[in-house]
C-alpha cells in the first residue's frame, strides 16, 4: 500500500515499473524533432476512417496494442485499463479500448490525462490487487479543432499565444515488474484559477497548476529541483514555459536546467508554425510513453518528475465567460526500485 | 502561491509575445486590397455585357464562388493564415465562414451536421445585419437622414 507522506504526495511501498510503453504519433508529430521516439508514425491522420473522432480512437488503439506487444501480454490478462481523451463524453477512449475487453476506467483530466492514469496506475498498482494496469491517452488535432475552436478550412489567423493540439497516442503498462522506470511518488494536483479566460493562451492558464503542484511536492518530500536530472512538465509551451519560471522563481525555486516541457519538444517551434508549441493529452503522452520512458530505460535518465497540465474548460463555460481552471498530476519515474521518502525525507 | 488574477495577468501581459504588426498589418491592407481589386475587375468586365447594378451582383457571386471553391480545395485557409482580416472582411471571407462548417460538420450528417451547423459561425453576422439595417430602416423612415 502507498504511504501518505503528506495530504496530497504518496510514497509506493513496492514501487511499480512499468512494463512497456509505446507511443503513436501523426504526421507533423512524425516530422519533428522527437519522431526518432515514436514507436509508430502514421502518415495518414485519417488512420483510414471516415471521421476524426474514429481515427483518433484508432490511434489509442495502436498505442494499447504496441505496449502490450512488447510486453508479451494479452489484453485478457490487463487488469484495469485507465484511458481518457479530451472529445466530449471521451469517446475516443470507448471506441478506442471497447475491443480490448479489459475492465475499464474513464478518466478526463484533459491535457493532464496521462500522469492522471500513471498516478492512479501506481496507486493502484502498489497494492499488488490490480496488476497489470494499462494506462493510456490520445488527442488528435482535428477533433480537437472542430470540438474546440473553428472548422479546419475555416480562414483565420492564430495568435503567436496558441498551440498546436498533437496527433498523437500514449500508453503505459504498469505492474509488478524488475524493469526500469518505477513509479515511486505521485503528488495528486488541486485545482487552480489564476483568472485566466483566454482560450488562446493555455500555457498561462496552465502554468499555475504545474507550479503549485511541484512546490508541493517539493515542500511534501522535502527535496530539491537538482536532486532530480529531468523535470518534464506536459505541454505548457513557451509561454506557459516562461510564466512557470516566474513563479517558481517568486518561492525562490528554480527548475531551469533540468527541467523539460513536452510541448516545446514535440514539434520544432521555429520551422513547423506550431507558435507556442504543441499541446493536448497525446503530447505528453507521445513524449513520455516515448522519449521520456526511454530515457529511463536507457538509464540516461535516472530521476525525473513528470507532470502533465491539463486545462478543464469546456466551450460551453468559456462562451459563459468563466476562467480555466487546470490541474497538473506528478509522478516521480526513477530508475532504482528502492522505496523513498520514509519518514518525509530521502 | 500568493497571486491575484490581476498581479498574474500583469505578469502574462509582460511575457506574451506581441502579434507582429508590422508584418500582418500590411498583408492584411495588400491581400484584401487584391481581392477589392478582383470584385472591381470582374465588375468592369460584366458591364461590357450587362448593366451596372447586374455586374455587380453577378461579381460578388463569382467572389463567393471562387472563395467556397479555394475554401474546398484548402486553398483559402491557407491565404487567411497570411492576410488575417485582409480574407476575413471581404465577401468571401463570409463563403469561407459557410463554406467550412459545411466541409467540417457533414460527418454528422447532412441534416444534424452539414444543415444544422451551417451558419454557426456566419450567423451572428446575419441575425445582427438584419437587426441593424431593420434599425437603420426605422431612423431613415422617420428623419430622412442617410439616405
Amino acid at each position: 500500500m502507498p504511504t501518505a507522506i503528506a495530504r496530497s504526495t504518496f510514497a509506493m511501498n513496492h514501487p511499480p515499473s512499468v512494463l512497456a510503453s509505446a507511443a503513436v504519433a501523426g504526421k507533423k508529430e512524425g516530422e519533428g524533432p522527437m519522431a526518432q521516439w515514436f514507436d509508430e508514425i502514421q502518415n495518414d491522420t485519417t488512420f483510414g476512417e471516415k471521421t476524426w473522432e474514429k481515427a483518433e480512437s484508432r490511434f489509442q488503439q495502436r498505442a494499447c496494442q504496441l505496449a502490450l506487444k512488447k510486453a508479451k501480454i494479452q489484453p485478457e490478462q490487463v487488469k484495469l485499463l485507465l484511458a481518457g481523451d479530451l472529445l466530449n463524453q471521451c469517446i475516443s477512449s470507448s471506441y478506442g479500448v471497447k475491443e480490448l475487453m479489459i475492465p475499464f476506467f474513464g478518466l478526463y483530466g484533459a491535457c493532464s490525462t496521462m500522469t492522471e492514469a500513471l498516478s492512479l496506475a501506481a496507486l493502484l498498482g502498489d497494492n499488488g490487487v490490480i496488476d497489470p494496469i494499462l494506462a493510456v491517452t490520445s488527442s488528435h488535432f482535428c477533433s480537437a479543432e472542430r470540438q474546440f475552436r473553428y472548422p479546419l478550412e475555416y480562414g483565420g489567423q492564430r495568435p503567436p499565444t496558441a498551440q498546436w493540439t498533437a496527433t498523437a497516442s500514449g500508453a503505459a503498462l504498469v505492474g509488478k515488474g524488475c524493469k526500469p522506470p518505477y513509479l515511486k511518488a505521485v503528488t495528486v494536483g488541486t485545482i487552480q484559477d489564476l483568472g485566466v479566460h483566454d482560450i488562446n493562451n493555455m500555457g498561462a492558464a496552465m502554468a499555475p497548476a504545474a507550479a503549485a503542484t511541484l512546490l508541493t511536492y517539493f515542500q511534501d518530500t522535502g527535496t530539491q529541483p537538482h536532486q532530480y536530472d529531468g523535470i518534464f512538465t506536459g505541454d505548457l509551451g513557451q509561454v506557459g514555459t516562461k510564466l512557470l519560471y516566474q513563479l517558481l522563481a517568486r518561492q525562490q525555486v528554480s527548475v531551469t536546467p533540468m527541467h523539460r516541457d513536452c510541448g516545446c519538444l514535440i514539434f520544432d517551434l521555429k520551422s513547423q508554425d506550431v507558435h507556442a508549441g504543441g499541446s493536448g493529452c497525446g503530447c505528453a503522452a507521445s513524449i513520455g510513453c516515448g522519449y521520456l520512458m526511454r530515457q529511463l530505460e536507457l538509464g540516461k535518465l535516472h530521476n525525473v518528475l513528470f507532470l502533465a497540465t491539463g486545462a478543464l474548460m469546456s466551450t460551453v463555460s468559456c462562451q459563459q465567460g468563466c476562467s480555466i481552471p487546470c490541474i497538473s498530476h506528478l509522478v516521480y519515474l526513477s530508475t532504482d526500485p528502492t522505496p523513498v521518502f520514509q519518514g518525509g525525507g530521502r | 502561491m500568493k497571486l491575484t488574477p490581476r498581479e498574474y495577468d500583469a505578469m502574462i501581459q509582460k511575457t506574451v509575445p506581441s502579434t507582429k504588426s508590422r508584418r500582418t498589418i500590411p498583408a492584411a491592407f495588400l491581400v484584401g486590397g487584391l481581392i477589392c481589386v478582383l470584385g472591381q475587375g470582374l465588375t468592369d468586365l460584366y458591364k461590357l455585357f450587362l448593366a451596372q447594378q447586374e455586374a455587380s451582383t453577378l461579381a460578388s457571386v463569382t467572389l463567393v464562388f471562387l472563395s467556397a471553391l479555394t475554401t474546398g480545395l484548402g486553398l483559402y485557409p491557407k491565404l487567411a493564415k497570411f492576410a488575417g482580416a485582409g480574407t476575413l472582411v471581404p465577401i468571401t471571407g463570409f463563403a469561407n465562414a459557410v463554406t467550412s462548417p459545411a466541409l467540417e460538420f457533414k460527418s454528422e450528417g447532412f441534416v444534424l451536421g452539414l444543415g444544422a451547423k451551417l451558419f454557426t459561425l456566419s450567423g451572428p453576422v446575419i441575425v445582427y445585419g438584419v437587426a441593424a439595417s431593420v434599425i437603420y430602416g426605422i431612423l431613415y423612415y422617420f428623419t430622412g437622414i442617410g439616405g
